[in-house]
């Protein structure tokens, strides 16, 4: 590449008045390295759309809001746990996030089954990933949070608080266990 | 015209602004020296050795020293360090005193005062609040008055860069700002623009909580706020660096700089772009539509290309350099580089762990991708790529000259400096990949993982090794504190014959035949608030509309 350093010693266009003739001058290499990145760049956005469209791998939306002084007043939040939409096959959780537990801290679930998890925070911010799964969400005062996964593997899974919500931070965690 | 500047004298800074400078890097050092203690005992906590209990004098809790460690190196490091470094090269650049020294000086000492304010209330354990403060968990008035402080000051430190700048550009009309001037002044506008987010969030929504005045915060819109400032963050740490690796490393090495339109060109490309993408911070967040979460997460990609033009640049600039010294080869050329050089093997150090931080990067904006990896332990592994890497080895390397520019003093012990940034690259490669690796299997950040009763076995290996790297890094980093320090300190001077000079590197062409348009202000800093204003009015228009102050607050 330097070997062609010494050639572009030669001065442009060099009359600071024409902006016209302005150009930006842009060494052979380097005009490749620029398209290999655009190129990179434009595949990697292609590959998260094809992820989010075709696959259905969605991160959290707007899902509206609610009061974080009235949760233990007003459904469906003053009743957390698990609702059966179709047995054995689609579930929902409402889990309620307070320093230092989720509420409920254990969840229950037949394997095949897809459960939606709909969380929101009493107290401060607090975080909810599940082990194995795309299932990981800010928890927040007053914002209603919401993913899905379905579990076709028997077996234990932990979610556990990932943002810092006090002392007892590092004991905050609850398990979803999903039966044969 | 080149012939002409090396026959006249060049004017260095004078004594009084040596100090002013030197004062500077001597809170950045004094900070990192604090901060840093705190890293080893988070990383051997991970690994199984609590030394919090044996150490109480340093830290309470495991999160006290974590805000410490990410206050005093994240913010205070950093922001000291680049105010003044940025002073130097504005000087240095133009030639010519600061237009206002006294508001310079009332900016950093702003700076110093809001320090000392944000410090105090840390250390008695009422700030506990790690250094996102996300509300509504809530810190002492003190912590958030002394932060605000420490931006202002710093905003006060650039308006008196830019009223410097604006005389020399009066006097100069048709000439091209030297590069490294240029580029001081896009990082100060940048942050300016950036803090603003910040601003809000503290004056608006936590002070009037705090004291009682609203009943409560709402905290979707505040990390709104938060996010705004905090990604352009990354790129105040990251853009001094820049700075030198274009401007000031080939000097170093031997060479000249690679392209000065391209260098502008991405700092352009930084000032229009490193803003109006925070919402990639926010992918996990329950209050931002996704659509817009996907619109930022584009925007991100785009800022990686001025990045990746950088990494072309440099490379070309040192191979440019190293050729010229001698070396050969497509690849055996960079043996002929100056690895002996504590100042250039820290920023050539620093430079390759970027790769693998710039890489991590694209990951984490990749919008659904971040679902397996957010707010895991991967992300403190990627950071210290970025601020903990790129950013501050290059200041380490920075002020193994600027250190000796200031004092007229040799450097200390060359060798053991060279030794340092070796140690720190090598634990730094243990440490962050660990912290990645053990990420991905699911261990979440910020939380002491010796205390969390759901580790499983497979990450015992990991989180061992994220114990000994992190300790191999604070070897390295005490090292440079101890060269920096007796440099200074010491009493040998150096020859009038052999002082060190501000490593300023020429360009390969003729600075004139830049084009105007790279030297002109108005047309990128209404593209920077356009396209703020189209990426973020709407999201912000509805969150501020919708705003419910219904978060109490809570302490830790």
């Amino acid at each position: 590449m330097s070997d062609q350093a010494p050639k572009s010693d030669e001065p442009l266009d060099d009359d600071p008045q024409d902006d016209a003739k302005q150009h930006i001058h842009i060494d052979p290499y380097e005009k490749n390295w620029i398209r290999i990145s655009i190129g990179f760049l434009v595949f990697f956005v292609i590959m998260i759309t094809i992820a989010g469209l075709a696959l259905g791998i969605q991160v959290p939306t707007d899902e509206g809001r609610v009061d974080p002084n009235t949760l233990d007043t007003a459904l469906p939040w003053s009743e957390p746990g698990l609702r059966e939409i179709v047995p054995g096959e689609e579930y929902e959780v409402y889990i309620v996030a307070r320093r230092f537990s989720f509420d409920p801290r254990e969840i229950t679930v037949p394997v095949g089954s897809k459960v939606t998890f709909w969380a929101t925070s009493a107290d401060v911010q607090h975080g909810f990933a599940l082990d194995g799964t795309n299932v990981n969400m800010m928890v927040i005062p007053g914002q209603v949070s919401r993913l899905a996964a379905t579990f076709d593997e028997p077996g234990e899974y932990n979610f556990i608080c990932h943002e810092y919500c006090g002392l007892g931070h590092a004991v905050m965690y609850g398990t979803l266990t999903v039966e044969k | 015209m080149i012939e002409n500047q090396t026959k006249q004298p060049v004017r260095e800074l004078t004594s009084s602004e040596k100090w002013f400078v030197g004062w500077h890097v001597i809170f950045a050092v004094a900070a990192l020296s604090i901060g840093i203690q705190y890293g080893p005992m988070q990383a051997l906590e991970h690994a199984g050795l609590d030394l919090y209990p044996k150490l109480s004098f340093l830290a309470s809790s495991y999160y006290q020293g974590l805000t410490l460690h990410g206050v005093l190196n994240a913010l205070i490091w950093t922001t000291f360090f680049i105010t003044g470094f940025l002073t130097l090269v504005v000087i240095r650049g133009l030639e010519r005193p600061l237009k206002y020294p006294w508001l310079n000086r009332i900016g950093f000492w702003m700076m110093v005062v809001g320090l000392v304010v944000a410090a105090v209330p840390i250390l008695a354990g009422k700030a506990t609040v790690l250094y996102t403060f996300y509300p509504p968990m809530e810190a002492s008035a003190w912590f958030y008055i002394g932060l605000v402080l420490v931006v202002v000051g710093s905003w006060i430190e650039g308006y008196g860069m830019y009223f410097t700048f604006y005389s020399w550009r009066k006097e100069n009309p048709g000439t091209r700002s030297p590069f490294v001037v240029f580029a001081s002044l896009v990082t100060m506008v940048m942050w300016q623009i950036a803090t603003l987010g910040i601003a809000a969030e503290i004056l608006a929504i936590i002070l009037p909580s705090v004291f009682g005045w609203t009943s409560g915060t709402d905290p979707q819109l505040s990390r709104t706020l938060f996010w705004y400032t905090g990604h352009p963050l990354v790129y105040f740490w990251v853009l001094p660096a820049y700075l030198s690796w274009y401007a000031m490393l080939p000097k170093q090495t031997g060479g000249k700089m690679f392209s000065d339109s391209l260098a502008r060109l991405s700092f352009w490309l930084f000032l229009v772009l490193s803003v109006p993408l925070g919402f990639h911070h926010q992918f996990a967040d329950p209050g931002v539509p996704a659509g817009w979460k996907f619109i930022h997460a584009l925007l991100t990609f785009s800022v990686a290309f001025p990045s990746m033009m950088t990494l072309f640049t440099v490379v070309a600039s040192l191979e440019y350099g190293a050729k010229k010294r001698g070396g050969k080869g497509l690849i055996g050329w960079m043996k002929a580089l100056p690895w002996s050089d504590p100042s250039v093997l820290w920023q050539l150090l620093a430079g390759l762990l970027f790769i693998f931080g710039g890489i991590g990067g694209i990951v984490n904006a990749s919008y659904n991708v971040n679902l397996a990896l957010h707010n895991t332990s991967w992300i403190p592994g990627h950071f210290h790529l970025t601020v903990a890497s790129a950013a501050t080895m290059t200041f380490v390397a920075i002020s193994f000259w600027m250190v000796p520019y200031l004092t007229g003093k040799p450097l200390w012990k060359p060798k053991l400096a060279v030794i340092g940034g070796w140690t720190y690259f090598t634990g730094m490669l243990i440490f962050s990949n660990a912290m990645h690796v053990v990420g991905l299997l699911g261990a979440p950040r910020r939380t002491p993982l010796g205390l969390a009763p759901y580790i499983p076995e497979e990450w015992a290996g990991h989180l061992w090794r994220v114990g000994f790297g992190g300790t191999i890094m604070w070897i390295g980093l005490m090292i440079f504190i101890v060269v920096v320090a007796v440099t200074a300190l010491q009493r040998k001077r150096l020859p009038e014959n052999e002082l060190v000079e501000v490593p300023l590197a020429e360009s390969l062409h003729d600075l004139q035949s830049t084009p105007a348009w790279l030297d002109r202000w108005r047309p990128w800093l209404i593209a920077s608030v356009v396209i703020i204003i189209l990426s973020y009015g709407p999201q912000l228009y509805e969150q501020i509309t919708q705003v419910q102050l219904t978060s109490p607050g809570f302490t830790p």
